[in-house]
């Protein structure tokens, strides 16, 4: 619980917009610190509950999650998959350039 | 003609259909002329008149060879969460602006395989993510009650609840991850029903928290829920949290009654907080299930206040997940930029709004190194005390009977708090984290003429009957007013 206690700041706003791929602008950073400061704070409530000998629930199903054999199912629908791409190129993707 | 037309609820519009009173494509073209006098209202995205025209002659054709099925000719809309293959989904958000899915949801997909009538795509908030349908990249959805007021329709499942009150669709699918489908169906008068977790299949709904959304409808009866349920819900092997279980005929469960059947009443859901006309409602709703036959108790849930902090972790945590996904690449929107980093990051920044930004910073942040224990560990774990508070619960009683929201709607652009905002889903989200069926039916209205709903929850996979609960407490409310701004 002890990290609790680090309250965001804009740093860490910048480390956080960094680490989900966000361009936040400057004049938007103060707000959304003062926002994330709340709603850190709000959900603070939970260390009143003892959860020492609690196992965490991610998922409610109760079912196993069934598996398939390891087979193509779909395939040959190129044009499709690229359909929506904003850029593509002889079957691919296109990004920025990632290589010097 | 028309305005009798929209008079036919789901239910009664099938059957009239059968009976051959009036042909699908009559009943199509009426909800067109609906739709075009309730655009102010904002509900629809998109509307897909040429794609409605052809599937309502089609199931025409049925009718007349008899091969009817069991939603034929009946008119619906769609929330923009769901994929249609070759119609524009964009989740309300800038980022899928112009996303035309080359595949089709299962749940939709079983619509039309039951002969249903697609009008359009219905606004939500963006991403499923709010309670007002404020978070719309293409603006706000206008509640139908007090039409001059400009309240809000709730969120996300708005635009569905707006129509579905306006009589601009004769029903709607929704999605429900704390309560975007009860919360705005309270709003606006009308039934929402969330199915247990795993009931309609998540293949092809575009994705906010994985482990908690859930398909389901939105109409004006308890029946039309019932009907609109029986042809969303079933096993999907495409999606592996799917329930390989056989949902009974809902049909079969609308007159079964509560006969010795127990109700409980969570003492944690009468807190501060809660309007009086609500509160007068609830304590009538009681009184009508004990007069239907059913025993009432007071019961607990302990955790109930740690819900919605459990929920705003959990989350924003699987959202931040989900939405990696749109990265500029494969789909969306892309702003270019020179290295693929800050391509990534202007895309991201200029094409997501407000809220979503905010909830993958919250969840980016509980999920990072030196955090993750402390938020999203402690939240799961918090997780299982609630739903554990309800197992105990449904070893003493059989449904669980609350109010849907704290308060009736408010106005447009008066909540401007995101804390404030996330208040709304108080009653709704322990259900949810719990995986449990929650239904929100119209009882009344409040001193300045606004719905108010009823949640009555269920254990898991107890739809049919929660349907025959709600069905006496419908047949008591007698809640038969229409929105002034509902199509004429």
């Amino acid at each position: 619980m002890s990290n609790k206690e680090s309250i965001v700041d804009i740093p860490t706003v910048n480390k956080i917009a960094r680490l989900s791929r966000l361009n936040i602008p400057e004049a938007s950073k103060q707000n959304l610190t003062n926002d994330l400061n709340n709603i850190l704070g709000f959900v603070a409530q939970l260390d009143e509950v003892n959860t020492s000998d609690v196992k965490p629930l991610a998922s409610v199903t109760g079912h196993k999650l069934p598996l398939r054999s390891d087979k193509v199912t779909d395939g040959n629908i190129e044009d499709l998959v690229l359909k929506n791409a904003p850029e593509s190129s002889s079957g691919f993707f296109v990004v920025p350039k990632v290589i010097e | 003609m028309m305005s009798d037309l929209l008079k036919f609820d789901l239910l009664s519009a099938s059957i009239a259909l059968k009976n051959k009173e009036f042909s699908s494509l009559e009943l199509t073209n009426a909800y067109f002329k609906a739709i075009e006098q309730t655009s102010a209202l904002g509900a629809y995205l998109e509307i897909v008149k040429d794609h409605s025209i052809n599937m309502a002659k089609a199931s025409d054709k049925n009718f007349k060879n008899g091969t009817a099925r069991p939603l034929e000719g009946l008119p619906i809309g769609v929330k923009d969460m769901f994929c249609t293959k070759d119609i524009k989904t964009t989740a309300s958000s800038k980022i899928l602006e112009n996303f035309c899915p080359t595949y089709e949801s299962t749940v939709t997909q079983n619509l039309w395989d039951d002969g249903a009538v697609m009008l359009g795509k219905l606004s939500c908030d963006e991403f499923a993510m709010g309670s007002s349908n404020e978070t719309a990249a293409r603006g706000n959805v206008v509640n139908p009650w007090l039409k001059n007021s400009k309240m809000s329709p709730g969120g996300s499942s708005g635009g569905s609840a707006s129509a579905v009150a306006a009589r601009s669709a004769l029903a709607a699918t929704g999605t429900d991850t704390g309560g975007s489908i009860r919360q705005p169906a309270a709003f606006c008068g009308i039934t929402g029903l969330k199915p247990t977790y795993g009931r309609c299949s998540r293949w092809g709904i575009v994705a906010f928290s994985s482990s908690l959304d859930q398909a389901g409808p939105l109409t004006r009866t308890v029946s039309d829920a019932a009907l609109m349920l029986n042809s969303m819900a079933g096993h999907d092997k495409k999606d592996s949290t799917s329930a390989n279980l056989e949902m009974p005929d809902l049909m079969n469960y609308l007159d079964k009654g509560i006969r010795g059947k127990k109700i409980g009443i969570p003492k944690e859901y009468t807190q501060d907080g809660i309007s009086d006309d609500i509160v007068k409602y609830y304590e009538k709703s009681i009184n009508w299930l004990k007069e239907a036959g059913a025993e009432i108790l007071l019961v607990s849930l302990p955790h109930t206040k740690y819900a919605l902090p459990v929920y705003y972790i959990i989350a924003p945590a699987e959202a931040s997940s989900n939405l990696a996904r749109y990265d500029g690449v494969r789909y969306g929107k892309r702003n270019e930029a020179a290295s693929l980093d800050e391509m990534y990051e202007v895309t991201r920044g200029n094409g997501f709004g407000e809220e979503v930004k905010r909830r993958i910073m919250i969840g980016t942040y509980v999920l990072s190194s030196g955090y993750y224990d402390a938020y999203y560990l402690k939240a799961q774990k918090v997780r299982r005390l609630i739903k554990e508070d309800f197992d105990n619960v449904f070893e003493e009683v059989d449904y669980i009977l609350t109010p849907s929201t704290p308060t009736t709607s408010f106005e447009l652009g008066k909540k401007q708090d995101p804390l404030t905002m996330y208040l709304n889903d108080i009653f709704t989200v322990p259900a949810s984290l719990a995986g449990l069926p929650g239904i929100s039916l119209p009882v009344g209205l409040d001193k300045s003429g606004l719905p108010i709903g009823i949640q009555l929850i269920a254990n898991s996979f107890d739809e049919p009957g929660l349907i025959s609960t709600a069905r006496v407490l419908e047949r008591s409310a007698e809640f038969n007013f229409i929105a002034d701004g509902a199509a004429k």
